[in-house]
């Protein structure tokens, strides 16, 4: 419990990760996520935020020879926990990366891949998952008609919106967006960032932004990090019009970074 | 003015090198190509030898060499994609697979008649199996394991990372995340190296002196435990061992073989080619 006043999806506590190389890219991260908010995780470039992100959901276990210390809980139990299943784990904590990355194949085979990989074999079920995740992700009206085809036809926005329904179509609890927006063009960024205010209904959402604009759009409440370590934490109205620390002030005003 | 004149000429030497690499190749399926061709026909291809190997034909050396590709695609196949799949997806550096790398490039360095001389030893005499297409596919399918592991690991080490990492987010274990996203579209590399392995498997002598092949048989084998008559050996035997051979019953088995492995081959680039040509990434 906090100031939200609310048991939180996520907590990360005394959280240090080091690469193989000995590069410290987490040091001493403590931070509560809550249900139904959009929280932003904002920073200079190699500041730990994709590292975060993809502890997170273990997606960092592809690191050989990497070295974790702390604790991170989804819903009260350690995500580091020897008997949870890291692919249940992955689909309920699910990401979308920064490039639009599709896999080969159909529009319909990439929302429907996570779901038979769960057993999921249901065609009615998977239609409708399909079609539901694509609303959600303000596609369904440009692709209806082609789901058969390749994803690689189209348009870079629609790839990643595309990568979006695709998370969603596993009705995740938590969605991790890793810069999503990226190598979107003004236009697509506006859609990804409207649907993002009606998915918090439903979902709780982290955000790596791709500027400090996009983060006091998006933030219910933010993190500051810098060299892999957080800051300051505090509602987004707040941190971006009047923050504590002096770094946030200097980031965030743009004399660096 | 200079500089453009020294790039002409590089260009030049470099380009005719490159051409005479062809060179060697046209001039061998020429030659074999014109001294065999009058001895190719029906009865040729589909007759056994008859008086002494000076007459008839070369089919039981021909199902010979089928019978023991394919018994060496059976054995090399199922390892050497295991282990591809284990070296590229599994292994993390360690001893082990340090060793196992360096047995793998030992292996490619060992020569043929050692392989023949192993094959005799270990499945010859001491599994019993006697000289027979067993034992010549068990030699031949070792020996062809390295070819086959090294391009089926870099087959499936060229399929993007970024796929596996998309996979393994939506929940894929690593096994589905190999079986769906990278085998797939490792597989027209994987067959690339399994035909070019078997094409040279198809052509070669020495392994099977001891293993596999008879000088001649009356009748075609029945059992994988039968000798058998194979072209590469039989062709040997007919340039070396039998006298009054007509030369052109020589060169017309020469060509036989050819075409076989050059097939091979080319089957292998038709594959490679046309998955390239069809590939969205």
């Amino acid at each position: 419990m906090d100031e939200v006043g609310q048991l939180p999806v996520l907590s990360i506590k005394n959280l240090f990760f080091t690469y193989p190389d000995g590069i410290e890219a987490l040091h001493n991260v403590s931070l509560n996520i809550y249900p139904n908010e959009i929280f932003v995780l904002f920073g200079p470039a190699r500041s730990g935020k994709t590292t975060l992100l993809r502890l997170v959901n273990r997606l960092s276990d592809l690191i050989d020879g990497a070295v974790v210390q702390g604790e991170i809980t989804f819903n009260g139990q350690s995500v580091f926990d020897r008997s949870i299943k890291v692919a249940n784990l992955r689909r309920q904590l699910s990401m979308v990366f920064a490039i639009p990355s599709p896999l080969p194949g159909t529009i319909r085979s990439n929302l429907t891949y996570g779901l038979m990989m769960a057993g999921i074999r249901d065609p009615l079920v998977l239609d409708q998952r399909a079609k539901q995740s694509l609303e959600q992700a303000a596609l369904w009206d440009e692709v209806k008609d082609r789901l058969d085809q390749s994803a690689f036809a189209l348009s870079g926005g629609q790839q990643q919106r595309l990568c979006l329904a695709r998370s969603l179509a596993l009705e995740p609890e938590v969605i991790l967006l890793d810069n999503p927006t990226s190598g979107l063009d003004p236009l697509s960024t506006g859609i990804v960032e409207d649907s993002l205010d009606e998915l918090k209904a439903r979902y709780t959402i982290i955000l790596v932004p791709h500027s400090i604009q996009q983060a006091a759009r998006m933030a219910d409440r933010a993190a500051f990090m810098l060299d892999g370590e957080v800051v300051e934490v505090g509602k987004g109205s707040e941190l971006f019009t009047n923050p504590q620390d002096e770094r946030t002030e200097d980031y965030v005003t743009g004399r660096f970074g | 003015m200079k500089r453009q004149q020294t790039q002409r000429a590089a260009v030049g030497i470099i380009s005719s090198v490159a051409a005479l690499v062809v060179v060697p190749i046209v001039l061998v399926i020429l030659f074999i190509g014109i001294k065999g061709v009058s001895a190719i026909s029906w009865e040729f291809i589909t007759a056994p030898p008859r008086e002494g190997m000076t007459e008839g034909g070369i089919m039981p050396a021909i199902l010979g060499t089928v019978y023991l590709t394919l018994g060496t695609a059976i054995v090399s196949i199922p390892l050497a994609i295991g282990a591809a799949i284990y070296l590229a997806e599994y292994a993390t550096e360690n001893r082990l697979t340090h060793w196992v790398r360096l047995a793998i490039v030992n292996l490619a360095g060992i020569p043929s008649i050692v392989y023949g001389l192993f094959g005799l030893g270990a499945f010859v005499l001491f599994m019993k199996l006697g000289t027979s297409i067993a034992a010549g596919s068990l030699t031949l399918g070792i020996m062809t394991l390295p070819v086959v592991i090294s391009t089926a690991e870099e087959a499936i080490l060229a399929v993007p990372q970024r796929f596996r990492v998309v996979s393994l987010s939506l929940g894929a274990t690593r096994w589905q995340t190999i079986w769906h996203q990278v085998l797939p579209h490792a597989l027209p590399g994987i067959l690339t190296g399994v035909i070019l392995g078997l094409s040279r498997a198809a052509g070669e002598t020495a392994p099977l002196l001891f293993t596999a092949v008879a000088f001649y048989l009356p009748e075609l084998p029945r059992s994988l435990l039968d000798q058998t008559m194979a072209l590469p050996y039989h062709l040997y035997v007919i340039s070396t061992q039998v006298p009054n051979m007509p030369l052109s019953k020589q060169y017309g088995t020469a060509l036989v073989l050819l075409v076989i492995v050059l097939s091979l081959t080319l089957v292998a680039t038709l594959v490679r080619t046309r998955v390239r040509r069809r590939r969205e990434w």
